[in-house]
């Protein structure tokens, strides 16, 4: 009797083949899916309780960040607005649409909206907004085109690597304060330098990218 | 080591391993909802009677180039989307159908006193809405200065302007 019958040749074609088709799964698991769109989100638009316009109420109605997003400039958070905030404007016009039932109802129960959240970090991460709105990092650099986004999407990964892209070279990422929270500024002939405003806003990158900075 | 212990061991470090969320901690961070005690008396509603710590009154600061600086940029962001870059009452809103606001140049606001409009600012007027959670107490002032300063300009004339600089406004 023969220790491999007929069938075995092709037994072991079966096995190489799944072999290599699984280590191939797992290269795209490793490399390209934690890089694609589906993992990090990127693109991702939740649903909101109110189908809230950035698009319409910054570029349309010329809103500043910091009318409704109040601390961005003192506080680790940028803050959401208050119903009134958006009460303030619509206890008069567009008092009846269906589309503000839930911001009325939300003044009437004293009961804050929820958002869903677009941006989060995990919790061992320190973040902080108004050190880089100080340091004239636009809002754009870190929330994408959001001046023309209907819906807000997320536009960037919140990698580690994404953060560190930046800190170990901020200089391409840096704006004169006065355009931080301009959602459509574009680099002209007359800007800065970033190596000009390096030293103006005093950065040093060297320290910037110690693992404490965003660990602590 | 037998194989039973080595067994159990790596069923315990299989356990172990899922228990590590440190992207999820025990700890408020804003916009979290509280758990645990925290959420039965969640919100927490201040007693009666209580004032914001950064609402203590503060008195008018004396007016510097700084301080117009301060109160131009906070009008320009909270009071133009109604009153308008130049306080005429015709900003973006009023244009989208919202009421229109008075002029700051019209005498009766040209003469009232300062105090005036730190109270619209802090506790808002008729259709207008409060401020007070947006805008605090120093920068109030800040802005009741460059009110002022628009205020003059309204009726500035030519002759007002440096010679040199004329050419700018044409
Ligand atoms: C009229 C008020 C208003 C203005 C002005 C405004 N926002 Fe928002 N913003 C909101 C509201 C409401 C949400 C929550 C709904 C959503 O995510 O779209 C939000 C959400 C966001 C988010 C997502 C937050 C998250 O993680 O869930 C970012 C980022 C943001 N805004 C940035 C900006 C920037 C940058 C500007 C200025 C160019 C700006 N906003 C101006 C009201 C405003
Ligand atoms: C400074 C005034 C102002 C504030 C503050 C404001 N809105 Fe609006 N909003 C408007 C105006 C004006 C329109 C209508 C635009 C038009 O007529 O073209 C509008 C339209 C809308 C619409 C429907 C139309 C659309 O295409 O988006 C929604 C929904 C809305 N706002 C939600 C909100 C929410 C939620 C807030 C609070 C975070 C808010 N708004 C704060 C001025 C404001
Ligand atoms: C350096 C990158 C960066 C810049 C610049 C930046 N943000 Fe953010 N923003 C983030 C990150 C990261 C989060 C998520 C924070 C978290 O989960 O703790 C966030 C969250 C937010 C949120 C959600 C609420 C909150 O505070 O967590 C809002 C609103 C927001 N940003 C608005 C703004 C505005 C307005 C500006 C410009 C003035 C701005 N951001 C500039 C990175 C940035
Ligand atoms: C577009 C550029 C850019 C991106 C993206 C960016 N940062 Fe920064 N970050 C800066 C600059 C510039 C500074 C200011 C450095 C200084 O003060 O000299 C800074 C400072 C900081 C500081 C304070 C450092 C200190 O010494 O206290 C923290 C914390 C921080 N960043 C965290 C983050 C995290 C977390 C992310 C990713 C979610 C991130 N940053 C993404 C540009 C960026
Ligand atoms: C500029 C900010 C920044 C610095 C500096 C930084 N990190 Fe991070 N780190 C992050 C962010 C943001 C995340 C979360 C990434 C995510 O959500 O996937 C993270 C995640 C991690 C994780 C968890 C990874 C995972 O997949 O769970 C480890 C481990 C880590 N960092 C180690 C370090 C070490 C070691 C250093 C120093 C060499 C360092 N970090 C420096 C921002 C930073
Ligand atoms: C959403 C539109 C809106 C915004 C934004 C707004 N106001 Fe007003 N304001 C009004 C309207 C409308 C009136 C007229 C109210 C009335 O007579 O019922 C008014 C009235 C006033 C008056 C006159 C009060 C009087 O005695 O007649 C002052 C002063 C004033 N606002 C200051 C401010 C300042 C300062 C800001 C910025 C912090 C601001 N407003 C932002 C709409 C607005």
């Amino acid at each position: 009797m023969a220790v491999f019958g007929p069938k075995a040749n092709l037994a072991v074609n079966a096995a190489l083949v799944g072999a290599g088709g699984l280590f191939l799964t797992l290269l795209l698991m490793i490399w390209v899916v934690p890089v694609s769109g589906y993992n990090t989100l990127e693109r991702y638009v939740p649903v909101q309780p109110v189908p809230f316009s950035h698009k319409h109420h910054v570029s349309g109605l010329g809103l500043d960040c910091r009318y409704c997003h109040a601390t961005v400039e003192v506080s680790q958070n940028a803050g959401m607005p208050a119903t009134k905030v958006c009460m303030t404007c619509h206890s008069q016009i567009w008092t009846n649409a269906a589309l503000l039932a839930p911001v009325r109802q939300s003044l009437a129960e004293d009961k804050s909206l929820r958002w869903t959240r677009v941006y989060t970090l995990p919790d061992y991460v320190y973040f902080d907004h108004s050190i880089h709105i100080a340091k004239g990092v636009g809002c754009t650099e870190c929330h994408g085109p959001i001046g023309d986004m209907p819906l807000t999407w997320k536009a960037t990964t919140l990698y580690m690597s994404w953060c560190l892209s930046c800190h170990r070279n901020p200089a391409p990422h840096l704006r004169p304060l006065n355009d931080v929270f301009d959602p459509h500024w574009r680099r002209s002939p007359e800007t800065p330098s970033g190596a000009q405003l390096m030293a103006a806003y005093h950065i040093h990158p060297k320290t910037l990218s110690d693992c404490g900075v965003c660990h602590r | 080591m037998t194989v039973r212990s080595a067994i159990l061991l790596s069923a315990l470090a299989i356990a172990l391993a899922a228990c590590d969320n440190m992207a999820n901690q025990r700890k408020r961070l804003p916009y979290e909802l509280p758990y645990g005690e925290q959420a039965k008396n969640w919100p927490a509603l201040p007693p009666d009677g209580v004032v914001a710590r950064d609402e203590e009154p503060v008195s008018p600061p004396p007016v510097t180039m700084s301080l117009l600086k301060r109160g131009q940029e906070r009008f320009d962001i909270y009071c133009t989307p109604c009153h308008s870059l130049i306080g005429d009452g015709d900003g973006m809103i009023v244009h989208r159908g919202f009421p229109r606001p008075p002029s700051y140049s019209i005498q009766r606001l040209r003469d009232a006193p300062a105090q005036h409009f730190y109270d619209v600012i802090a506790n808002g007027y008729g259709v207008m809405f409060p401020y007070a959670d947006r805008v605090a107490p120093a920068d109030r002032w800040a802005i009741v200065a460059y009110i002022r300063a628009l205020q003059a300009s309204a009726d500035g004339r030519l002759d007002d302007v440096p010679p040199d600089q004329r050419g700018t406004l044409q």
